[in-house]
């Protein structure tokens, strides 16, 4: 007996927003069908950053900081690194701009973010130091550093984004608009920053995600939701999704615990946690996924290999 | 929320005098502002001046005028067969057939045309006994319009109900069962039909049209409403529209929400 399939008929898609300089650019977004629904509508597979700070990390476990012992303290060097281990982006923290952690000005930052530019040719995903006040201030001058390199700066908020957003107008990069877990302040942001006429296809929207075990759940009903929005023609909800898995999977205790042998291997652990995240979000319909261990992003890239693979019924 | 401009009908003066005259500008004028409001079709109704015969002229001639001037589709509101189909010949996109009633000639004679122009349909909940009194004979008629479109093959999301609205102030009792004959067409097939109201003449010749007219929209759209030929130049109904989206969970909340209605 032969079963119909049913297939859902979706009216929206998600934007598709392009980064970086030719030849060497990369598309994220564009679906048209719930993640991996292939014979629904179209699946973008999603795209992956391994992130680099501007100074060696303190807060960094010994495990994570294993991989890129060699090149902790020169971000051009580690930028590289992340290109070689397989990364589509590599997403540069501007950590040391931190008031609390060297309080960098923004022409230092600035000269750091284009050196990284200049040594890869992926696209550049640019974060402040996440501070909101400082990345008002950091963030303009970083944009135009970076100009004509087509790049994705953040993060925005409720309370920065003019500042931030007219960087990204004024010499031509893209944005990402951080919400704190709140769809109905994540469509307000995307209002707020295309009534300054950056085009919609130029913000990607960052949920403020939680990891495995740690709220994890509302991330996904949060990306959910929107993936819902965007294909049911809700054009506020229909930029992709960041997630910054890496940042969040490497706070909690169960990644940092060095002494619990009950718990396991500490870098498998981490690993797997970081990973788990990721897979899980793009499950709910993430686009970024900003890593911080280069074996996470490698077992993500093999699952995600497996759910674009052919769908057999 | 489907919103069907009711403007352009020779009952309005300006409308009336453009289709003595020939004179197309009135007719693009209404077609620009009604899209600009965010008319999703343009109602396009010669009014009871015109004579049968010249109808179909006169509908060709106001359906191609609306289109050059917005791309909008149109819902063609004529009771006379040959207007409708000279409507519908030159008709671009997907049209609304406005309307058959339930009596088998009249069915007899629209859904086919439905069907040869691929168009959507509005079947009035009536026959020639008039309006029913109650949701119950309403719900009867609505009835005869499910099967008989079905047997065309016409899709239920083609087919809109009207369960004819009566002015508040002469048949106060029509507007709740209106409301009920809303809920319960829903029921009547899987997937459903869906439905579809002349807003205004719920406050013709009454007081307080506009806080009439919004308030009870807004109760249909509780009711499952899906469509409305209405007033969209009344920016507090459309505001009233876009509240009940959100209070309906249609659309995600934003602190815009009213400028992104708007603009959609």
């Amino acid at each position: 007996m032969s079963v119909e399939i049913v297939r859902e008929r979706w009216k929206g898609k998600v934007y598709e927003m392009m980064l970086g300089r030719e030849p060497h650019t990369v598309r994220v977004g564009g679906d048209t069908s719930l993640p991996f629904m292939h014979f629904e509508g179209k699946t973008a597979r999603p795209v992956t950053a391994l992130e680099v700070q501007d100074v060696e990390p303190s807060d960094w476990p010994e495990v994570l900081r294993a991989p890129f012992a060699e090149v902790l303290g020169d971000p051009v060097a580690w930028a590289c690194r992340c290109v070689e281990v397989g990364a589509d982006l590599v997403a540069l923290r501007l950590a040391g701009a931190h008031p609390e952690s060297g309080d960098a000005g923004a022409e230092a930052v600035a000269a750091t973010a284009r050196a990284v530019a200049g040594a890869v040719s992926v696209p550049l995903i640019v974060l402040g130091c996440g501070v909101e006040e400082k990345d008002a201030r950091i963030l303009p001058v970083v944009a135009e550093a970076l100009e004509g390199q087509n790049c994705l700066l953040g993060q925005a908020t409720m309370d920065n984004y003019k500042a931030v957003v007219a960087g990204c107008l004024a010499y031509g990069h893209s944005v990402v608009a951080t919400s704190p877990l709140d769809i109905n302040l994540a469509k307000q942001l995307n209002i707020l920053i295309t009534e300054m006429n950056l085009p919609p296809e130029r913000i990607a929207m960052d949920p403020s995600i939680g990891p495995l075990g740690y709220g994890i759940e509302y991330a996904y009903s949060i990306i959910e939701r929107k993936r819902l929005g965007a294909l049911t023609g809700d054009r506020m909800l229909a930029q992709p999704v960041i997630c910054l898995v890496g940042e969040e999977s490497w706070k909690i205790k169960e990644a940092q615990a060095e002494d619990v042998p009950e718990w396991g291997d500490q870098t498998r652990r981490a690993v797997l946690w970081e990973a788990m995240t990721a897979v899980t979000l793009a499950l709910a319909g993430g686009s970024i996924f900003v890593f911080r261990h280069p074996e996470s992003l490698t077992r993500f890239n093999r699952k995600i290999d497996a759910l674009m693979g052919q769908q057999v019924y | 929320m489907i919103l069907i401009g009711e403007r352009i009908n020779g009952m309005f003066r300006d409308i009336r005098e453009a289709i003595e005259k020939r004179e197309p500008g009135p007719v693009a004028e209404w077609a620009k502002r009604q899209a600009q409001a965010g008319a999703h079709y343009l109602d396009i109704s010669t009014g009871p001046a015109v004579a049968a015969e010249e109808q179909p002229a006169i509908v060709e001639w106001l359906v191609r005028t609306a289109q050059e001037a917005v791309g909008l589709p149109c819902c063609l509101d004529t009771v006379n067969p040959g207007a409708m189909e000279a409507g519908l010949r030159v008709h671009q996109g997907k049209a609304i057939i406005n309307s058959t009633s339930a009596d088998q000639e009249r069915m007899d004679q629209f859904f086919p045309l439905a069907v040869r122009y691929g168009a959507a349909i509005i079947g009035l909940a009536m026959n020639e006994r008039g309006v029913p009194k109650d949701a119950g004979d309403r719900l009867t008629l609505a009835m005869e319009l499910v099967a008989n479109a079905d047997a065309h093959g016409i899709p239920m999301e083609d087919l809109f109900i009207d369960p004819l609205i009566l002015p508040v102030n002469v048949a106060q009792e029509h507007a709740i069962e209106v409301l009920e004959t809303i809920r319960q067409v829903k029921l009547l097939a899987s997937p459903p039909p869906r439905t579809v109201v002349g807003l205004s003449n719920i406050s013709q010749r009454a007081r307080e049209r506009s806080l009439i007219n919004r308030t009870y929209l807004v109760m249909a759209m509780a009711a499952g409403l899906d469509a409305a030929i209405l007033d969209v130049g009344d920016a507090a109904l459309l505001d009233a529209i876009a509240t009940a989206n959100i209070l309906l969970n249609r659309e995600v909340y934003c602190d815009s929400f009213l400028k992104t209605f708007q603009k959609r």
